[in-house]
């Protein structure tokens, strides 16, 4: 009782960086909570993996089975309610990615657990679980406790937290599968990998980045103008994209490309997480953004509050002249 | 098909100053613009052509007050068919599964093939309703949805993974999917389609009307307790360069330059 159970989330023979961070804040909360800390592998030939794993100095619980070799939403779901009769966690910790926003809101409902998802802080106060999550995109912040609950569910957000180092030695034990048989529902049928673009954007030395504060597509020649001066790809945020301003491999973020120029110029980007976590390679960063608020200015290393398009064309100006 | 589409009403914040209210629990929205939700928008654009394409109807769904009415007759103008607005002050709205149960006693008893929702809300960011719905309705699900073919008994979905990856899947009908930004190009209403909406039914209810009891979606039925709202300290290591806008682009040349950057 009183334990901790993490989620260990893994894609194409790899284990994802969440799983590490969840281990930061989990060894604390299982002393608050009087338990210990054990990770839940589910996979198919996932030994390597465990390993790893239990290099964190915590208990892995493997479930190596075939029908866990792709994820699949159900699966994920059924071994986590039947592992949580068995094991009866006092908290479950799984990521806030795209794995696990497609099961962890299920299986709060099929459980009836307390659940607060894309959770930044999480801790026990005076005996009541407590978690922060954010609001309109990072301007406001929630402190949301949680009822008494046998078992509380949460899914925490992709680089809130920094991995710690490997430990002592863990252990790793085997369970047995608890799924039987393989599901008629929902079919995994394949994956299909990114598309390649003309311009590799991780590799660029100098990226200027553009994000919904250019309104509309025919700005689109001022930010090429300063491009062209400073010799820089050009990138953007999620909003660029599905604008149809940029091709999909130009997208940085999340749920696009990581990315780690020398120089990173974001404008009209107001710096949501998702994006956010994709520039953290870069060297410098400059942001020109009119809202004063906007949470790109919490990483940017040079800042301009103000319109744009009355920087941009300057700014181009003057580079070109400086750099003659 | 029969498609329902869930939408949300939800405010513009990414240029505003968001304040927290006295009571220290909402903020204030007063000042505010408020229009659907921005995946939302996508959802419903997808339900659109997927009645032009295989026929069927769409039925707008929406938990919200009678100001969104001007959003939901929108989405009709663009070619949904009707609309269900749900209000009632009594629902726990902080908590996506209160949301979720109140849409789905919204959908049950009705007969439908497809339920599409935004993937994420802008304003609470939680990415948990459409996937908790579908476990109340209890039919299969994709979430992050960025491509939609309908196939005989089945659908099969394109799910967005991290870094641009695609998980394609097949799901049998009835499901849930929760749909991505980027999927398509929503289209704007034409005139002619916002002069039918206002002809079309839009049915505002209450719990009372769908038969579910405010005690299994109010604030004592969440397990989750929202206790308090507050703007986080925004550290800023960042030199901000003022000035007029000639003099902050001059400056911010001179610092690529001399810093060799550029």
């Amino acid at each position: 009782m009183g334990n901790v159970l993490v989620l260990a989330e893994h894609r194409q023979g790899d284990l994802r960086d969440i799983t590490f961070e969840m281990l930061a804040i989990a060894p604390a909360l299982a002393k608050d909570l009087g338990g210990e800390v054990n990770v839940l592998l589910l996979g198919s030939g996932v030994e390597a993996m465990a390993e790893k794993i239990a290099g964190y100095g915590v208990k892995v619980l493997v479930v190596d089975d075939p029908l866990f070799e792709h994820f699949n939403a159900d699966k994920y779901q059924k071994a986590l309610s039947s592992l949580i009769d068995a094991y009866k966690p006092s908290l479950v910790m799984i990521g806030q990615t795209a794995q696990g926003v497609d099961f962890a809101p299920a299986l709060a409902v099929e459980k009836n657990l307390p659940y607060v998802a894309d959770v930044i802080g999480l801790a026990v106060e005076g005996g009541t679980l407590k978690a922060t999550r954010q609001l309109y995109s990072g301007k406001v912040n929630a402190q949301i406790a949680f009822k008494p609950a046998d078992t509380y569910l949460v899914t925490v957000r992709e680089s809130a937290f920094e991995a710690p180092e490997p430990s002592a030695a863990g252990s790793v034990e085997k369970i047995e599968s608890p799924l039987k048989e393989d599901l008629d529902y929902r079919m995994f049928v394949e994956y299909i990998e990114a598309e390649v673009g003309d311009v590799d954007i991780t590799q660029s030395e100098i990226l200027v980045g553009i994000g919904r504060g250019l309104k509309e597509d025919k700005n689109m020649p001022v930010i090429e103008e300063l491009a062209g001066v400073i010799k820089a790809d050009l990138c953007g945020s999620r909003a660029a994209v599905d604008a149809g301003w940029l091709p999909h491999d130009r997208q940085v973020g999340t749920s696009g490309k990581s990315v780690k120029p020398k120089l990173y110029i974001a404008l009209g980007i107001s710096g949501a997480f998702q994006h956010v976590a994709g520039i953290k390679g870069a060297k410098t960063i400059v942001a020109v953004n009119k809202d004063p608020e906007a949470p790109i200015f919490a990483v940017a290393d040079y800042a301009i509050v103000d319109d744009m398009f009355k920087i941009v064309p300057k700014l181009a100006e003057k580079l070109k002249e400086l750099k003659g | 098909m029969k498609t329902f589409v869930c939408i949300k009403y939800v405010p513009d914040t990414s240029e505003a100053e968001v304040k927290v209210n006295a009571d220290g629990t909402s903020v204030d929205s007063s000042r505010f613009s408020f229009d659907i939700n921005d995946a939302d928008n996508y959802a419903v654009e997808e339900a659109v052509q997927i009645q032009e394409k295989h026929g069927g109807t769409v039925t707008v769904l929406s938990i919200g007050p009678k100001e969104s009415e001007v959003m939901i007759r929108m989405a009709m103008a663009k070619g949904c068919d009707n609309a269900i607005r749900v209000e009632d002050g009594r629902i726990a709205s902080f908590d996506p599964l209160m949301v979720a149960k109140v849409l789905a006693a919204a959908i049950k008893g009705q007969e439908f093939d497809l339920v599409l929702t935004g993937c994420m809300a802008a304003d609470d960011g939680q990415m948990a309703t459409g996937v908790a719905l579908a476990e109340e309705l209890g039919v299969p699900h994709a979430a992050m949805v960025k491509k939609v073919e309908i196939l005989d008994g089945k659908v099969r979905a394109h799910r967005e993974l991290e870094g641009g990856l695609l998980e394609v899947v097949e799901l049998t009908l009835p499901a849930v999917l929760t749909i991505q930004t980027g999927i398509n190009e929503p289209r704007y209403a034409p005139i002619r389609g916002i002069r039918a909406a206002q002809k079309k039914e839009l049915k505002v209810v209450n719990l009372d009307d769908l038969g579910l009891p405010a005690s299994e979606v109010d604030a004592g039925a969440s397990k989750i307790v929202l206790e308090k709202l507050y703007i986080p300290e925004v550290v800023s290591s960042a030199e901000f360069i003022e000035g007029e806008p000639e003099e902050k682009a001059e400056k911010l040349a001179s610092i690529l330059v001399k810093g060799g950057l550029v």
